[in-house]
């Protein structure tokens, strides 16, 4: 199973595309000052973090990071076995009035930002909330969309889209399964 | 993990750390401006309380509420329970109803057993407290409020030092906390007469004795029990002045506690029996940490025991 994959993107392109991203953001933000990058757990936090990271060095600045669970928020827990709890943990000076930029691995049916979004909406009121993913592989079932894309990757419902980070797998690398 | 809570043993140590590690994600969560979840919207948990309880009772149904459940209070007095309705026909009217999830509080060890074992319903069955046998939910809290004093909120409570004091032949809260604190590492040692102890104590792997006095600086936890007058159909000690003497938790026991030890007691308490007032409000006693925590452990129950079935 595991061993039938094909890399699709490898460290330095993961690195290029939360380059270009960054670059993006600053500039649709027009800079960084009212940014909050928000991760999803576990591995778009580690996006968030690097991107967070990267952002700080291009525009000489601190910017405010946090993360956010969206376990409990979502529709789909029924079914299957309880999913263990990520961490949330937001910028103490909040999220109202700022500019949000939620960060994960893979969009896929939409309904882990549709339960981020409500997430965040028990935390404040965003004055805009973006969306930066690493990997689009399509299936939308809500109507979402990213605002930042590291790659679009057409797949079928079958394939298994897997992102592997140095942080969590010890290994940059973006993997599709199952493919036929 | 099992689809009851019926008792501590059934848990493996991994369920148990499970439920702590989700706990401490949900009071991180709900210290926030969060205070609602909407995880189990459109599920209905009923309270089944056959004997007089507060705190338990409120703590499960804050929790429930937080998680946006529906709560069914159903307490015995003023209702078909006190007019001889048998368990059964009372699982069935709840099985009619739709009940999700049933937190049951019994006189009689094992009700919640025979409830969960009987088929009479569908939902999830929590033990909150039956007779003298077990109280797991207590015991999960007590075991959360150690980890946060003394290991930073994480991994188990390997080598922890642990006394329980007093009652232990009436209290379902030893006993669960016994199992689990053994479960988790801890060392544990049950302090009392021997007329409050069990008859087969020593099959339970514990430290025991007879005398409060010796070596207190060694523990790192101090859990009194409530003298429990109610289930006492016999004369276990001469008076209270001589217990409280012998097994109080006075202030100068208190002053042979280690500098870290912490003072538990899962309440109600009687002040001046089995803890003195100045132990009970002095900074070691973490009973009203223990009161809070219990909603995100009964928070992380039902989430892990409703939330995916």
């Amino acid at each position: 199973m595991s061993s039938d994959f094909s890399v699709v993107l490898d460290q330095g392109e993961i690195a290029r595309s939360l380059k270009r991203i960054a670059h993006e953001i600053i500039e649709h933000n027009k800079g960084t000052s009212n940014l909050v990058i928000v991760g999803i757990p576990t591995r778009g936090s580690h996006l968030a973090a690097r991107l967070t990271q990267m952002l700080s060095t291009l525009e000489a600045t601190n910017v405010a990071m946090g993360t956010l669970d969206t376990t409990m928020f979502r529709d789909d827990l029924r079914g299957s076995a309880p999913r263990s709890l990520g961490r949330t943990e937001l910028p103490l000076s909040g999220i109202h009035e700022r500019d949000v930029v939620i960060v994960d691995d893979v969009l896929f049916s939409g309904r882990t930002i549709r339960a981020a979004l409500d997430a965040l909406a028990e935390h404040g009121r965003p004055r805009t909330v973006q969306l930066s993913v690493l990997i689009d592989r399509g299936h939308r079932e809500l109507p979402i969309r990213a605002d930042y894309v590291g790659k679009n990757i057409p797949t079928s419902r079958s394939e298994r889209v897997k992102v592997l980070l140095t942080e969590t797998d010890g290994v940059d690398e973006v993997r599709i399964e199952g493919r036929a | 993990m099992n689809r009851h809570l019926l008792s501590i043993a059934d848990l493996s140590k991994e369920d148990a750390l499970r439920i702590l590690d989700t706990a401490a994600e949900l009071a991180r969560v709900t210290e926030t401006p969060v205070k609602k979840l909407p995880t189990l919207r459109g599920r209905t948990i009923v309270n089944l309380f056959f004997e007089d309880s507060t705190r338990t009772r409120i703590s499960f149904e804050a929790a429930a509420k937080r998680l946006s459940a529906d709560v069914i209070n159903f307490s015995a007095k003023g209702s078909s329970l006190s007019k001889g309705e048998s368990l059964k026909d009372t699982a069935l009217t709840l099985q009619a109803m739709g009940a999700d999830g049933v937190v049951i509080r019994h006189p009689s060890s094992g009700a919640a057993h025979r409830l969960a074992s009987q088929k009479w319903m569908n939902g999830s069955i929590i033990n909150a407290g039956d007779g003298t046998h077990e109280h797991p939910t207590q015991a999960l809290l007590d075991a959360y409020t150690i980890r946060e004093h003394l290991r930073d909120s994480n991994g188990d409570l390997q080598d922890i030092r642990v006394a329980i004091v007093g009652d232990v032949l009436h209290s379902r809260v030893a006993r669960s906390n016994v199992l689990l604190l053994q479960k988790l590492g801890a060392s544990v040692t049950l302090i009392a007469p021997p007329t409050l102890l069990p008859v087969s104590v020593e099959s339970w792997g514990v430290n025991v004795r007879y005398q409060f006095e010796r070596d207190l600086s060694n523990f790192d936890a101090v859990m009194m029990l409530r003298v429990q007058r109610e289930r006492m159909d016999d004369a276990f000690f001469p008076n209270e002045r001589e217990y409280s003497r012998n097994f109080g938790l006075n202030l100068s026991r208190l002053n042979q506690l280690s500098a870290e030890c912490i003072v538990m007691h899962p309440g109600p308490m009687n002040r001046g029996l089995e803890i003195s007032a100045d132990s009970a409000d002095s900074d070691k006693a973490v009973i009203v940490d223990q009161v809070r925590n219990g909603v995100a452990i009964r928070m992380a129950t039902l989430y892990l025991l409703l939330g995916g079935e």
